[in-house]
């Protein structure tokens, strides 16, 4: 299945950094992005995209992952040559990721 | 347990305009928050204070301010902005003089001075965070630099009397900060009930995004009535506990779903939120829906603040020229494809110096409408039926830039069959960076406009 199926997101920017939440609808779908949405996935989902490193951080109170990605967005919101500068449309880019429906990832 | 609400009234600078007041009629609020300063907004305005000493502030003050101030001095709803931008000063006496027009002859208005720091800056040559170089090294394309402001000057001048408090550069969290440290007489080194305010200022800073808007996805997050969406509403108690909510009736839902995406919007690691007044941590933070469009938040910490200030430094950057141009109907995307090689080739051969550049592709139906659109153009089904070819380029210059769309342009005569539409652009680069600037060498003042 798809990230979409069993999580929402929403894409943040600040200079030429790209944050994306990953939000589980149903708290036991938690562990299923734990196991497979993980850092190094990301990067290369968006690989041409981001140039910079990609960190997750883990907030299991909400059943949440942020992903912040760095050099991604032509060097600075304010001086992208994108045609969405602030890389808003990302969230959904990535709610396109394939999921296993077992914790084996 | 005491408890305020605050209505969001604006989460930029050109966003809706009735949701505001429709919190001031019908919101019982006590306070209504304007956030309207992006990250370069200041530069711009800065600009345009050179061009006219008069001017600096938000373009739309005046018609928020005619919208709301009736209202909001007759039921003594306080309004907090920083629709001030490079110019707050300027700004509270518009406000006033708009005030003075409307008859409300009492209004007490405060404008908050001293983000201004371009001076500081300058003399300590502080290094820029995003980039190799300091302020210096940027020379006479220099702009502006203004420090994030906390609540305390903002907190003061509502404790001072002011009804309408207009500010610059400030952290948006703390103009939701403000009221609470002043309704609540919150300490200043609270860490904890400052982190619990912030995570508060934080949801409610961009408005609509909370309360439905930048959230529906049809079939798997569907919002209603997105068109008259309504704007959000904080409860917040004394002991920083929140209930997020919006006026009975608005469109739009606060659900725990739209308070989740809201909370880890721009937010990067969770538990070092840095603001002017407190490190934030959101990583404990419980959202729990207690009634339709009623969401409980806690769990909200804070740590000690930092010893510097954010400063947000705007430069001219660089030039940007733009060119775009349609294909439509079999062959759409391989004409656009040979569109794009040819103006990369065009860009070469003519010597346009442009120091980076990107080809993209464009579309879904913008040429002959969703009918003529849907016919099936290719055997191969993944072919849309138009593209638009889109190419832009950073310069040195706007001689340089203006070549980019001419380059576009001339497709129409020397390009592939059947070219639509082209148009182009080239615009100077106004772009924000940032440095770290000790905290002391700002020091903001409230200067308060009689009306």
């Amino acid at each position: 299945m798809k990230l979409r199926e069993i999580a929402h997101s929403r894409t943040g920017d600040k200079g030429n950094t790209s944050n994306i939440s990953v939000i589980a609808y149903r708290s036991e779908h938690y562990p299923l992005l734990l196991a497979q949405v993980t850092a190094e996935r990301v990067r290369a989902h968006f690989a041409g995209v981001v140039e910079g490193e990609v960190v997750r951080y883990e907030l299991p109170d909400i059943a949440a992952l942020n992903f912040v990605m760095g050099q991604t967005l032509g060097g600075g919101v304010t001086r992208s040559l994108a045609l969405d500068a602030h890389g808003k449309s990302l969230s959904s880019a990535l709610l396109d990721l394939d999921i296993q429906d077992t914790l084996g990832s | 347990m005491r408890t305020i609400r605050i209505g969001s009234g604006a989460g930029y600078s050109g966003d809706r305009i009735e949701p505001a007041i429709e919190l001031a009629e019908k919101g019982d609020i006590q306070y209504l928050v304007f956030e309207c300063l992006g990250e370069r907004t200041v530069a711009l305005a800065q600009q345009a204070r050179m061009k006219n000493p008069d001017l600096g502030y938000d373009p739309l003050l005046e018609e928020r301010m005619r919208a709301v101030l009736p209202l909001c001095a007759s039921k003594g709803i306080k309004i907090v902005t920083n629709m001030g931008a490079a110019h707050p000063e300027a700004a509270a006496r518009k406000t006033a003089e708009i005030a003075r027009s409307l008859g409300l002859s009492r209004l007490r208005i405060a404008a908050i001075v001293g983000d201004d720091v371009l001076g500081a800056c300058k003399a300590g040559d502080f290094p820029i965070m995003e980039f190799d170089g300091t302020i210096k090294q940027l020379g006479n394309r220099l702009l502006s630099a203004n420090a994030y402001l906390g609540a305390g000057p903002m907190a003061e001048a509502l404790s001072a009397g002011a009804d309408v408090v207009i500010t610059g550069r400030a952290s948006d969290p703390a103009l939701f900060l403000a009221p609470m440290i002043h309704a609540f007489g919150w300490a200043m080194d609270d860490w904890n009930l400052l982190g619990k305010g912030t995570v508060a200022g934080h949801l409610l800073e961009c408005a609509g995004q909370i309360t439905g808007g930048y959230f529906a996805d049809p079939g798997f997050k569907d919002v209603p009535d997105l068109a008259r969406l309504g704007f959000p509403i904080g409860e917040v108690g004394e002991d920083g506990s929140l209930v997020v909510t919006k006026v009975a009736g608005s469109g739009g839902a606060v659900t725990a779903q739209t308070c989740k995406e809201q909370l880890l919007y721009e937010v990067h690691d969770p538990a070092r939120y840095l603001q002017p007044d407190v490190v934030a941590d959101f990583s404990h933070v419980t959202i729990e829906e207690i009634a339709p469009d009623r969401v409980r938040i806690s769990g909200g910490q804070g740590t000690k603040r930092t010893g510097t200030l954010k400063v947000s430094v705007g430069y001219l950057d660089s030039f940007i020229g733009e060119g775009q141009i349609s294909y439509a109907g079999p062959g759409a995307l391989a004409r656009g494809r040979l569109a794009l090689e040819i103006v990369r080739e065009r860009l070469k051969l003519t010597g346009v110096a442009a120091s980076e550049l990107r080809f993209d592709l464009i579309g879904v139906d913008s040429l002959h409408g969703p009918q003529v659109s849907a016919h099936e153009v290719s055997a191969e089904a993944n072919e849309p039926y138009e593209v638009r070819v889109r190419v832009t380029g950073r310069t040195e210059s706007l001689r340089e830039a203006v070549r980019i769309g001419n380059e576009v342009e001339t497709l129409y005569t020397n390009g592939p069959a059947g070219g639509g539409g082209a148009w182009k652009s080239a615009r100077d680069v106004v772009a924000v960076a940032s440095v770290l600037l000790p905290r002391e060498l700002a020091a903001p003042i409230v200067r308060f406009v009689e009306t």
